[in-house]
């Protein structure tokens, strides 16, 4: 047998096994299509098109999913940061951007150049939290002073050992945990805590991975971190939360669900945003389907995967916002604010 | 006189046997040490790759895992779109990359002329296969995804790991077709073979087993490349297939899956590694286990073909 002729002929019998690999998965599934062809009055071309944060892709994962088994509309979901989302978005690759810290000015500038006017919705609280080693006993109350004394910048290399924050506290060695400079997470934080945004010392454990972040700070006595709360839901048995007063004279509150919602715990609670595009909320009617499923049916599901969703009257305000169809950030200046009303972010867009 | 020199020839006979046992020793020792190598790295293997099946058994064994879209409930979540996913993306990869690296082997072994141009190409052909995969995902982001406008697509994704893989191709073929001995060019020659078809019929023919080779162990390479594909914006959630590729109705082939965007195994193995809950911790090992699966799989089919093909060889 001629050689070409034997590399063609596997060639062809490697194409056709994979072809019908795939083919099969994709009968398994074709009674769905079949299904959902009249079903949908969207049409089967019809794809809503998500991109964004990582913090904010959990919510929109499960509405996704529960969006798609209903109207059978199609839902693709990415990650790519709050910042690679934008970009996307911004360059009109994506009807929604899901965003873990306010649209930037420079963000803005690219946006409107491309003719791309956004709808900037609330959806869900977060709340960072801080959290240290359970064997860590004194520890379980902190100041936003004494935050910011352990992970300002002018503690690089100085702050090394607990009793140097708090002279009652043991001369136990500190080891921090941290996410990555490109976080919208660690954005917050700096600018909650240390009250410049990225202010932070560079001499700790960065991961973009939480998990990381959680088995270092259990794997250490001294040990001390910050990320979303829903990896401390998670790690309960490993980790401990610290309760975060504002002034040395408050009582430390721990995050909850009933502390944020009545907005004690601050300053750590923070909004995450879905950015919409205007134009594909007018034009396209599965957008604009999938975003009232979102504001409607989001609450069980943001509780689900442990974020809190917003007040009822803050929930009625964002809905009225999105129906109304209001372009623009809230946010002056594209700037970051730490503990921001809903109401009054949502007033500023005129 | 003759004594001194039975005595003298008797020492030399006990020198040359203690120096051969020496050596014998020392033999011994070496295939002790490579044996011991080759078990270290093994056991290391088996060791990771049974902690990603005991830690993924209950998702392995479980049969709706390979038939669910990725979910927000652990249980619920399966591989469907990535396992797609993925065999489209290789599909796309081997169809572009094979016959352009092994084109481009043949020329540069067979036809190209020997000079400092020829010699420049060997060297960065042979460089490009250490470049960082993150380089061609720039690389792809930029050429195919924004100035040929393919978009976030499963042909973006195929052709992007069809150019990592290429330099394997190519050095893989032409290694295959330099171990081909001269005198059998020269005989087909002697008989008067064309250039054509010293080239079709013996060359590439008897070196067929190691260019298959170095195909698959450059698939395997792909299927488990993350770095890439992230870059051209491959998705985390995606709970449909593309259009099948060959369908019951004329025209029975459509390229509209090319089209259409994708998730791939390792992107949702990493997704489901960096949930919060341990229990997508149990999906993220058994996602892993399966890579590895079809990775060793794919190894042992180029194992076999080489084989195959090399038994069928005979040269008289």
């Amino acid at each position: 047998m001629n050689a070409a002729k034997l590399i063609l002929k596997r060639t062809i019998q490697l194409t056709s096994a994979i072809a019908i690999a795939s083919a099969l998965g994709a009968c398994s599934t074709s009674e769905d299509t079949t299904a959902s062809a009249d079903a949908a009055d969207f049409g089967p071309k019809a794809i809503v098109k998500i991109d964004g944060s990582s913090t904010v892709f959990p919510v929109t994962e499960a509405v996704a999913e529960e969006f798609q088994i209903d109207t059978k509309v199609k839902v693709t979901v990415g990650i790519s940061g709050t910042g690679g989302g934008f970009k996307k978005f911004c360059r009109g690759e994506t009807d929604i951007s899901g965003a873990s810290r306010p649209i930037k000015q420079k963000e803005i500038d690219k946006c409107k150049e491309a003719g791309i006017e956004f709808i900037e919705l609330p959806i869900a609280f977060d709340a960072l939290t801080v959290v240290i080693n359970p064997a860590n006993e004194f520890a379980k109350e902190m100041t936003v002073a004494e935050l910011k004394t352990i992970w300002g910048p002018e503690a690089q290399e100085t702050i090394i050992s607990w009793n140097q924050v708090n002279p009652a506290w043991p001369d136990q060695p500190l080891k921090l945990f941290g996410p990555g400079a490109d976080s919208g997470t660690f954005d917050y934080f700096t600018e909650a805590v240390v009250g410049k945004s990225k202010s932070s010392r560079g001499d700790f454990t960065a991961s973009e991975d939480d998990n990381v972040l959680v088995t270092g700070v259990a794997g250490d006595k001294g040990g001390i971190g910050y990320f979303g709360y829903a990896y401390y839901e998670e790690n309960k048995d490993k980790l401990s939360a610290v309760a975060i007063s504002e002034d040395a004279g408050k009582a430390g509150v721990l995050p909850s669900k009933e502390s944020i919602e009545d907005g004690t715990y601050t300053p750590l609670a923070r909004p995450i945003f879905i950015y919409v595009k205007k134009s594909a909320a007018e034009e396209k009617a599965h957008v604009k389907a999938f975003v009232d499923y979102y504001l409607a049916n989001g609450r069980p599901l943001i509780e689900e995967v442990k974020y809190v969703p917003l007040p009822a009257e803050d929930q009625a305000a964002v809905v009225a916002h999105w129906n109304a169809l209001k372009t623009g950030t809230g946010f002056v200046g594209g700037k970051s604010e730490v503990g921001v009303k809903i109401k009054d972010l949502l007033d500023r867009v005129r | 006189m003759s004594d001194q020199k039975v005595a003298s020839s008797l020492k030399d006979i006990d020198s040359v046997r203690t120096m051969i046992k020496r050596a014998k020793f020392n033999d011994h020792l070496f295939g002790m040490i490579g044996l011991l190598c080759i078990t270290l790295i093994l056991i290391t293997l088996l060791i990771l790759f049974m902690d990603l099946v005991i830690d993924g058994f209950p998702q392995l064994t479980n049969w709706d895992f390979y038939s669910n879209f990725p979910s927000r409930r652990a249980a619920r979540a399966g591989l469907l779109s990535a396992l797609v996913g993925s065999s489209l993306v290789m599909l796309v990869t081997f169809v572009s990359a094979v016959p352009i690296g092994v084109g481009a082997a043949i020329y540069l072994e067979e036809y190209a002329p020997k000079n400092w141009f020829t010699e420049i190409i060997e060297v960065n052909v042979t460089n490009l296969a250490a470049v960082p995969s993150i380089i061609y995902g720039l690389l792809a982001l930029g050429l195919f995804v924004y100035t040929f406008d393919f978009g976030n697509s499963i042909l973006t994704a195929g052709l992007t790991l069809g150019l990592l893989i290429l330099p394997i191709v190519i050095v893989a073929t032409r290694e295959s077709i330099r171990a081909i001995p001269v005198a059998i060019r020269e005989a087909a020659y002697a008989v008067g073979a064309t250039k054509g078809q010293v080239v079709g019929q013996h060359v590439v023919k008897y070196s067929a087993g190691g260019i298959l080779t170095g195909v698959i162990i450059g698939m395997a390479r792909a299927i488990g490349e993350t770095a890439p594909v992230i870059t051209i914006g491959a998705l985390t959630f995606i709970a449909f297939l593309p259009e099948a590729p060959i369908s019951t109705t004329p025209p029975f082939l459509n390229f509209e899956w090319l089209t259409s965007s994708f998730t791939v195994l390792p992107i949702q193995m990493f997704s489901w590694l960096s949930r919060p809950s341990s229990a997508f911790h149990v999906n993220a090992a058994a996602a892993g286990a399966i890579i590895i699966l079809v990775t060793l799989l794919m190894n042992a089919v180029a194992i076999k073909m080489r084989y195959n093909i090399r038994k069928k060889i005979k040269w008289q």
